[in-house]
Parts: structure tokens; C-alpha cells; sequence
């Protein structure tokens, strides 16, 4: 017993909370991204998500392609489908305020979700979990699913290599220039139309990885990403728009929150995540690691 | 940069420092719509009509904020259902008369609107939408746990009751034009905010914030004044709707119902007068006929917003001033 709770639940929660912490982080990772070079947050992204579940359920059931398989494909084809969308309507409103981008992609999520559910209705669809990962270990203190802590240290490790990948590189550090100041980094002879297009595609992918990873875990429904991409939001302005770390950490960090409240006050369960943002809101407005404006 | 097609600017800079004149063909278009508003009922199936309205008026507050502030909020459904909540409640439990009701949850509206406009007041475009929206999200799970409202099944069954003691709402067109007053009052009072110079700061803001600063104005009282009563005005469109459908219920605090608003403005045309009610109506109408489709509806809305943002940004009533070379 800690704190009046029973160990054993108190455990389960913190799992609980990882795991839906792993999916914020890397939806508000890919969120992040995007926004840094495009100045736009991807309303589609909830819609992106579902679809990467979707393309994963799709290869199982046409093509007899397993969930190894999925979590390479799935990201390739969400991704493409992001870029065609980039190529033939985002770009034409970068000129524009960015609000519109805002608008043209709800646009799109209520499309995308609009569709799919009038093909597959709102009830989920199942997709079992890989062979090699079911069952599980005792830790004496809790048991722990293969296939949990699997997404749990896979998506760690995206976000992390993401980060590197952004801090740490030279292709990074010409994302970073971009961001700072795009004509400049033109007037170099690096290509930034492409590049913002390949971070579109590259921010997608991201939210169909987290789609694949959730498909065994929740059930492959329509309208899986439209309630938790608002959530995702309240991360990203809570750990700063555009931060990479900031995303990471804010993400892991409030699914863990989230799941304590749960052991503590169920009835927050689903508000406090808000209630942080405004609290952090009044005290740092441009989220915990926002660059001052 | 504005959201905007520069509605007002055209207007010659005497008039602005005489203090806006009324626009004769504004006044014109408005004579026509009370006309046509106060005949309709007789032809249409009047509940459509209040449904139409109450989006009108809701429409209308909204716009305050986006067409002449910039600010682009995604979280406006908050106000509307918690303000439907808040009459509905006290016309119900507390049986308290329809006038009061409303006043009660235009009120509560304010407050909410206070409360969430200081905390994002400071933030800017996407940054100002992004937080609106969670908080809005934060009222939703507020209402959809909360006992007085119902949960799932809302507040059913509140009663119209007796306006002022005299008028029984029971009646379908007295209660129309109650509904039609309420309406023509908020459009009044939004109507007046803007040509005000209230309003032309408001507008400054837009244009060029460090500017309007520089001229010695404080962006974000005149942004938070904007911002309450837009807040204010979304909850009186709310609290009456409840009145006239006899129900409070989740569907009002949803983020859809925050993009629909935005679907209204956006398709009517931002930053014009009659905009928002021409887009409530076309959307209010093509809902009443594709309510059959289910989800064809969210996709035919999806790809209403694509067309316009792609290539109708002035709106339906913001093409039809540049086509008349007035704004309307």
C-alpha cells in the first residue's frame, strides 16, 4: 500500500499513463515538427493517426502483411498521402495568414474521418497483437505486458532519435535554419520547398506510427484520433509549440499525470490535463520549454 | 496580416472621425432582412427558422471576435452549451420565467468568458485557437460529468413557460418572435460595437497591433473586452436556444459544434455584417437535408471549408459587396 492505494493499482495506472503517454509524445512530437517549419498546426493529425491504424488493419486483412510489416509500411503510406496533400493545397496558403492552414486541415480531418466512417461505422474493428509479443512478465510487484512495455521503449526511442536526428545533425540543423529564417536558408541553394514538404510527410508518418502502435492496444475505429488529437494539443501548448524536447517530455510526463489522477480523483481524470495547460498558461505563456516571443 | 477581406477600410477617413454615419445599403440590407425574417415563419416550418436563428445570432458573436479582431477561436461551443446549461437548469429546477432564464445563462456566459478570455488573451493565432479549443474540451468533460447536467441525456423537458407573465411560449410563433427580438437585439448590439470607436480600435488591432500599441492603446483590454462579449452574446444565443428546444444537452459543448461556427462565419463571410447569418442559414439548411446521409454531412462540411479556404475566402455575402462595391 502507498499513499492508501494498493500498489498493485497504483502500478497499473502508472503503466496506464506511459502508455498513453508514449502516444502523446508522439503525436505532439510530430505536431511539433510540422508547426516548426510550416507554421501551421496539423489539425488532420488525429485523422493521420487513425489512418495509420487503418493502412495496418488494411495490410493484414488485402495483403497478409503482419504488424512487423505495418509499422514499416503504414508510416510510408500515410506519409505519401500527407505530402500529396501538402504538395497540391497546404502550399498554396503559406502566403496566407496561418489560420487558414488551421481551417483547410479540420477541413480535411472531418473528411478523412467522414469517410471512414461511413465505410467501417464507429464501432472498432480488432487487430491482434504480434506473436512475439503477447504474454508477459511478473515483476512481482505488477504484471507487465510484453506488447506495453514494447511501445512504451519503441516510442522512446523514435522520439529520442527524432530529437538527435533535429539537434544534433547537419540535415537537422538546416531544419533549424529554415525555421529560424527561410528565404536565407534558400538564398544557400538548399531546397526548402522540399524540405518543408518531406516535414509534412515526415510529421504524418509519425502520427501513422503511433496509429499502428495503438491498433493491438485500442480496437481500429474511425473516430480514434478526433477526441485525442484536443488532448494532444493541450500538450503541445503545454510543453511549448514547436519544442522537440518540450514535446517528448511534456508528453510522457503528462500520460503519467494523467494516470496518477486516475488512482487519486478519478472524476479529473480527463480535465486535468487542462487544468495544467491553463495553469502553466498564467505562469509561462509560451508553454514549459517555449522559445519567449 | 489579417483572417479578413478588409471589410471597412473603404470607408472615407471623414466619416471615421465624424463617427460612423450608418451606410445607406446597410441599412437598406437590413430592412430587407427584418423583412424577410418577419414573413418567413409563415412559409417556413418555424422551428428551422429559430434553430437558424439562434445560429445566426451565435454566428454573429463569433464573427466580432474573427471577422474584426483576428482572433480565430476554436473553443466557442463552451460558451453556447454552458449558457444552454445554465437556463435550462434554471428554467427547470429552479423554475425560474424564460426572460430570467436566459439572462441567467447569457450571464453565466460572461463570466466563463472572463475567466477563459484572461488565460488566453496573451496568446496569439494558432497559439489563441489551439488554447481556446482545450479549454473548451476541458467544459465538455466538465458537463459530461457534472449531475446537473445530465451526462449523456442532458436537461430534457425545460419548460418554456411565460415570458414576462403575458406571453405563453407554448404558442410555436409567439415563441418565433421572441426568438426573432432576442436575435435582432444581439445583431443590434454587435452591430453598434463595431461602428463604434470601440470598434475601429477593435480593427486597428487587427490591421496592425504594435501600432495600435504605439498610439497609446492597450491591445489586450480592448481584445478581452471583445472577447466577453462575443462570450456573452454566444451564451444568449445558447440560453435561448435551450428555451426554444426544451433541451440542454452535450451536443452544444462539443468541438464540432466550435467548427461549425467557424464553417458559418467562414462561408457567409468574415468581417462582414450580414455575413454570419447568410452561413448560418446555408448551413443550418443543408444540415436539415442531409440529416439522413449521417456522415456524408461531416464530409460535405469538410469539403465546404476546403473550397473556401481554398478559393472563396471572402464568404457568400463578402463576394456579393465586392460584386456591389459596398461592404454589406
Amino acid at each position: 500500500m502507498i499513499f492508501g492505494v494498493p500498489t498493485q493499482a497504483l502500478f497499473g495506472q502508472l503503466l496506464i499513463g506511459l502508455i498513453n503517454g508514449a502516444f502523446y509524445a508522439l503525436l505532439s512530437l510530430g505536431l511539433s515538427v510540422i508547426f516548426g517549419l510550416l507554421n501551421i498546426i496539423n489539425f488532420t493529425h488525429g485523422a493521420q493517426y487513425m489512418m495509420g491504424a487503418f493502412v495496418a488493419y488494411f495490410l493484414l486483412q488485402w495483403a497478409g502483411l503482419g504488424y512487423w510489416w505495418a509499422l514499416l509500411i503504414a508510416p510510408i503510406i500515410v506519409g505519401v498521402t500527407g505530402i500529396v496533400l501538402e504538395r497540391t493545397t497546404l502550399k498554396r496558403l503559406y502566403q496566407l495568414d496561418h489560420l487558414y492552414g488551421l481551417l483547410l486541415t479540420f477541413g480535411f480531418a472531418l473528411i478523412i474521418q467522414g469517410l471512414f466512417r461511413h465505410q467501417y461505422g464507429s464501432s472498432g474493428l480488432p487487430y491482434s497483437m504480434p506473436g512475439q509479443l503477447t504474454g508477459g512478465q511478473n515483476l512481482g510487484f505488477m504484471f507487465l505486458p510484453n506488447y506495453r512495455a514494447w511501445v512504451i521503449v519503441f516510442s522512446l526511442a523514435v522520439c529520442l532519435t527524432t530529437w538527435y536526428v533535429i539537434e544534433r545533425t547537419r540535415l537537422g540543423s538546416y531544419l533549424r535554419a529554415a525555421t529560424e529564417n527561410p528565404a536565407l536558408v534558400q538564398a544557400f541553394g538548399i531546397n526548402v520547398p522540399r524540405m518543408i514538404t518531406l516535414t509534412y510527410g515526415f510529421g504524418v508518418g509519425l502520427a501513422a506510427l503511433a496509429g499502428v502502435l495503438a491498433a493491438p492496444i485500442y480496437q481500429v475505429n474511425p473516430l480514434m484520433g478526433a477526441d485525442l488529437i484536443i488532448v494532444v494539443f493541450a500538450v503541445v501548448v503545454i510543453g511549448g509549440l514547436g519544442s522537440i524536447m518540450g514535446s517528448i517530455v511534456t508528453g510522457f510526463g503528462l500520460g503519467v499525470v494523467e494516470g496518477f489522477t486516475k488512482v487519486f480523483y478519478p472524476e479529473a481524470s480527463n480535465t486535468v490535463i487542462f487544468v495544467i495547460m491553463a495553469l502553466v498558461l498564467l505562469v509561462r505563456p509560451t508553454g514549459l520549454f517555449g522559445r519567449t516571443t | 496580416m489579417s483572417v479578413t477581406a478588409k471589410p471597412a477600410v473603404a470607408a472615407p477617413p471623414a466619416r471615421v472621425a465624424t463617427g460612423p454615419a450608418l451606410a445607406t445599403h446597410q441599412v437598406a440590407a437590413f430592412v430587407v432582412m427584418v423583412a424577410l425574417l418577419v414573413s418567413a415563419p409563415f412559409f417556413v416550418y418555424p422551428v428551422f427558422l429559430m434553430k437558424a436563428l439562434c445560429f445566426a445570432l451565435f454566428a454573429c458573436a463569433f464573427n466580432l471576435l474573427l471577422g474584426y479582431v483576428g482572433l480565430l477561436s476554436f473553443g466557442h461551443a463552451a460558451f453556447l452549451g454552458s449558457a444552454g446549461y445554465a437556463s435550462a437548469h434554471a428554467a427547470k429546477v429552479w423554475g425560474w420565467p424564460p426572460e430570467l432564464a436566459i439572462l441567467f445563462g447569457t450571464v453565466m456566459a460572461g463570466a466563463l468568458g472572463i475567466v477563459i478570455g484572461a488565460l488566453t488573451i496573451r496568446s496569439r493565432g494558432i497559439y489563441f485557437a489551439n488554447i481556446t479549443l482545450a479549454f473548451a474540451q476541458m467544459i465538455f468533460f466538465f458537463s459530461l460529468q457534472a449531475k446537473f447536467t445530465g451526462g449523456e441525456d442532458g436537461i430534457q423537458a425545460v419548460p418554456r413557460g411565460t415570458l414576462l407573465g403575458v406571453l405563453d411560449l407554448r404558442h410555436t410563433y409567439t415563441m418565433y418572435f421572441v426568438v426573432l427580438a432576442v436575435f435582432l437585439l444581439g445583431f443590434l448590439v454587435v452591430y453598434r460595437a463595431i461602428h463604434s470607436p470601440f470598434g475601429q480600435v477593435l480593427k486597428a488591432i487587427r490591421e496592425n497591433e504594435p501600432r495600435a500599441t504605439s498610439l497609446g492603446y492597450q491591445p489586450e483590454h480592448y481584445k478581452l473586452i471583445a472577447f466577453v462579449l462575443s462570450a456573452t452574446l454566444s451564451g444568449t444565443a445558447g440560453a435561448t436556444k435551450a428555451i426554444v428546444f426544451q433541451l440542454a444537452s452535450l451536443t452544444d459543448v462539443h468541438w464540432t459544434m466550435s467548427g461549425e461556427v467557424v464553417l458559418m462565419t467562414l462561408l457567409g463571410g468574415m468581417g462582414t455584417v450580414f455575413g454570419p447569418v447568410a452561413g448560418a442559414f446555408l448551413v443550418i439548411s443543408l444540415e436539415h437535408y442531409l440529416a439522413q446521409l449521417g456522415s456524408w454531412l461531416t464530409i460535405v462540411q469538410g469539403c465546404i471549408f476546403i473550397v473556401c479556404v481554398l478559393t472563396f475566402r471572402r464568404g457568400v455575402v463578402g463576394e456579393l459587396g465586392r460584386l456591389l462595391g459596398k461592404p454589406l
